[in-house]
C-alpha cells in the first residue's frame, strides 16, 4: 500500500475543510448574509458570531462559507475550461508531431503564454462588464494553453512506445489511440496539474473581486471582503485577516497536495524516493 | 546565434501584432459603439455622434486599427477623453512611478531570494531547509493585495514608520520617494521572492548532483567551498531567467498594487480609465504594458541564449 506524503495529508485536510464549508453553506450559514443588521456592525470575534461582524453587521464565518463557495466555484469552472479546451488541442498536436497542425496550436500557445494574463483578465472583464461568468472566462483561458503543453508534452512521450505501435498495427486511428491509450497515462500530469492551477485560480478570482471586477454584491467573495475591509482596518482588523486567511490557508491546501499528488503520482519522484 | 535573435525577432513581432489585434478588437469591436460605451446610456444621439467624430471611429475598422498602430509607434496615444490631455503625457507622468517600483520590488525580491535559496540548498534535509520551504510555500500562497494591507496596518497605523499611501512626487526628495515605494515594494516582492527562493534552491541542488561537483569535493573542498566556487555559478542560468520573467509579473502585479496605495501609477491610470470608462486610456496603457513585457521577455530569451550555448543549438 502506497503511503501518502504528509503534504497531501495536511494539505488535503486544509482544502477539504474549506469545501465542506462551502458545500454546507447551501443548506446552512449560522447567518444570512444576505441580511444587514446595523446595530451588531463591527462586533469583535466571540461565541456567538466566531470571525465577528463586518461594518453592515453581517457576521462574517458565514460570509467566508458563502465566499469559499464563489472562490472555488470560479477556480473550478475556469480549470474545467482550460482542461477541455487546452487536452483535446494538446493531444491533437502530438498526434501530429511535426506536422503543420502542431506548429499553429504551438505558437498559439506560446501567444497566450506571452500575455501578461492579470493585464488581460482586467481588460476582459472591464469591457464585458464585472461578473463571476466574465471572471471565470478570463481566468479559464489562461488555462487553455497550459493544459495543451502539458498534455502534448506527456502524450509525445507515449506516442513513442511500442504498444502504441501495436496498436496502429492494429488498425486503430489516431482518435481512439489518443482517448484509449493517451488519456489514461497523461491523467495524473493533467491532476497535478490541475491543482496547481486551481490555487492560481482562487488567487486570480481574489484579485479580481478585490479590484470589484469579479462577483458582485451581495454576493459574498473573499477578494470583495477584503476591499471592503480595507478603509476600515485600523479600527476593525478582523474584517481583513479572517477572509485573507481564508484565501491563504485554501492556496496552500491546494499547494501542498499539488506536491503531495506529484509525489506518488510522478513515477520519477516516486523511484528517487524510494 | 544571429539565426537565433532572428527567430525570435519575429516571434515577438507576431506576439505584438496578435497582441494589437486582440486589445483592440476587445476595446473597439466587442462592445458595440465605443462611443456610446463611454458616454452611457443617457448621452443625446448628438453628442455620441460628436465624440465618434472625435475618436474617428466613422472610418472602417482596418483604417482604424492601423491609425492607432502608428500613432503609438510614432509616440501618439490619441487624446483622453476625460483628462483631455494627450494620452502620452498621462502615461509619461506615471511611468516613473511603475517602473520605480517595478525595479525596488525586483531588487527586495531578489537580496531576499538568494542567500535563503542558498541556504536551504546548502543545508538540505535539515530542520532549517525543511523550515525555509515552509516559509516560501507559505509566501506563494499569500495574495499581495492582503500582505500589502497587512503591512499597512503595521508599519503605517501601528508603529507609524511610513505613510499609508500616496506619493508625494520624485521633486520633494529621492529619500521620501523610495520610503513612500517601500511598502508597496515589499508587498510585490514577498510571493516572488518565495518562488525565485524555491528555483534558487533547487537550481544549486541540481548542480550540485553533477559529476564536477564531486571531484571539487574530491580534491578535497567542503560543501560550502564547492558551492560557491562552482555550483553557483552555474545554477545562476535558470535563476536569472526567472528573474527576468519575474519582471513581467511585478510590473503586471503593479496594477493591483498601486491601487492599495493608492499610487499615481499606470496601474491606477488604468482602473481610473475603466471606471470613466475613458477606452482611449486603457487601450493605450494595456498595449504599453503588453508591449513591455513581451519585450522584456524576448530580452531575457537572448540573453539567456547567449549565457547558454546549448539553447541556441536547439
Amino acid at each position: 500500500m502506497i503511503k501518502l506524503p504528509r503534504t497531501l495529508i495536511f494539505g488535503g485536510i486544509l482544502f477539504f475543510t474549506f469545501l465542506i464549508g462551502a458545500l454546507i453553506s447551501f443548506l446552512w450559514t449560522p447567518s444570512d448574509v444576505e441580511i444587514l443588521n446595523i446595530t451588531s456592525r463591527f462586533k469583535l470575534p466571540s461565541t456567538v458570531n466566531w470571525f465577528g461582524t463586518d461594518h453592515f453587521g453581517r457576521d462574517i464565518f458565514s460570509m467566508i462559507m458563502v465566499g469559499a463557495r464563489t472562490s472555488i466555484a470560479v477556480a473550478v469552472v475556469a480549470v474545467g475550461i482550460g482542461i477541455l479546451v487546452g487536452l483535446p488541442l494538446g493531444l491533437w498536436a502530438a498526434s501530429h508531431h511535426g506536422h503543420w497542425v502542431d506548429d499553429l496550436i504551438m505558437r498559439g500557445n506560446d501567444l497566450v503564454f506571452a500575455f501578461p494574463s492579470l493585464i488581460i483578465a482586467i481588460l476582459i472583464t472591464a469591457v464585458f462588464g464585472p461578473s463571476a461568468f466574465n471572471a471565470i472566462i478570463a481566468i479559464g483561458i489562461f488555462n487553455v494553453p497550459v493544459f495543451a503543453r502539458i498534455s502534448r508534452g506527456g502524450a509525445l512521450s507515449i506516442w513513442t512506445l511500442d504498444y502504441i505501435l501495436s496498436a496502429r498495427v492494429a488498425g486503430k486511428r489516431t482518435f481512439r489511440i489518443s482517448v484509449e491509450h493517451i488519456l489514461p497515462n497523461i491523467a495524473n500530469l493533467l491532476i497535478v496539474q490541475g491543482t496547481i492551477q486551481f490555487s492560481l485560480g482562487i488567487l486570480a478570482e481574489a484579485a479580481l473581486s478585490y479590484v470589484g471586477l469579479g462577483v458582485q454584491p451581495p454576493t459574498p467573495s473573499w477578494g470583495r471582503m477584503l476591499a471592503d475591509s480595507q478603509t476600515m482596518i485600523s479600527f476593525a482588523p478582523h474584517l481583513a485577516l479572517f477572509p485573507g486567511f481564508a484565501i491563504i490557508l485554501t492556496v496552500l491546501g491546494l499547494n501542498l497536495m499539488g506536491d503531495g499528488l506529484r509525489d506518488i503520482l510522478d513515477p520519477r519522484i516516486r523511484r528517487a524516493r524510494g | 546565434m544571429l539565426h537565433f535573435a532572428f527567430t525570435r525577432l519575429i516571434s515577438l513581432s507576431l506576439s505584438l501584432i496578435a497582441a494589437s489585434v486582440v486589445i483592440f478588437s476587445v476595446i473597439e469591436i466587442i462592445p458595440g459603439d465605443p462611443a456610446s460605451f463611454m458616454l452611457g446610456i443617457n448621452a443625446q444621439p448628438d453628442t455620441i455622434a460628436a465624440l465618434r467624430e472625435q475618436l474617428g471611429l466613422n472610418g472602417s475598422l482596418l483604417s482604424r486599427y492601423f491609425s492607432w498602430v502608428f500613432g503609438m509607434l510614432t509616440g501618439d496615444f490619441g487624446i483622453s477623453y476625460t483628462y483631455r490631455v494627450p494620452v502620452s503625457e498621462l502615461i509619461l507622468a506615471r511611468v516613473w512611478i511603475s517602473l520605480p517600483l517595478a525595479i525596488y520590488a525586483l531588487v527586495i525580491s531578489t537580496l531576499i531570494a538568494f542567500p535563503v535559496g542558498l541556504i536551504a540548498a546548502a543545508n538540505r534535509g535539515k530542520p532549517i531547509d525543511l523550515a525555509i520551504m515552509g516559509t516560501t510555500q507559505l509566501g506563494v500562497a499569500i495574495p499581495n493585495f492582503w500582505f500589502a494591507m497587512i503591512l499597512v496596518l503595521i508599519f503605517s497605523i501601528n508603529l507609524r514608520w511610513f505613510s499609508a499611501g500616496g506619493f508625494p512626487g520624485w521633486d520633494e526628495g529621492l529619500l521620501i520617494s523610495i520610503k513612500s515605494l517601500t511598502l508597496p515594494a515589499i508587498a510585490l516582492a514577498l510571493p516572488q521572492a518565495s518562488i525565485l527562493a524555491r528555483i534558487m534552491r533547487s537550481s544549486v541542488l541540481d548542480t550540485l548532483d553533477q559529476d564536477y561537483i564531486r571531484t571539487a569535493r574530491a580534491k578535497g573542498l567542503n560543501q560550502r567551498q564547492a558551492i560557491w566556487r562552482h555550483a553557483l555559478k552555474n545554477a545562476m542560468i535558470p535563476v536569472l531567467t526567472i528573474i527576468g520573467m519575474q519582471f513581467s509579473f511585478l510590473m503586471a502585479g503593479a496594477i493591483i498594487i498601486e491601487n492599495v496605495f493608492f499610487l499615481p501609477g499606470l496601474g491606477r491610470l488604468i482602473f481610473q480609465g475603466i471606471t470613466q470608462r475613458d477606452l482611449v486610456v486603457v487601450e493605450s496603457v494595456v498595449m504599453l504594458l503588453v508591449f513591455a513585457v513581451i519585450t522584456v521577455t524576448f530580452i531575457v530569451d537572448l540573453t539567456y541564449a547567449a549565457v547558454d550555448p546549448r539553447l541556441r543549438r536547439k
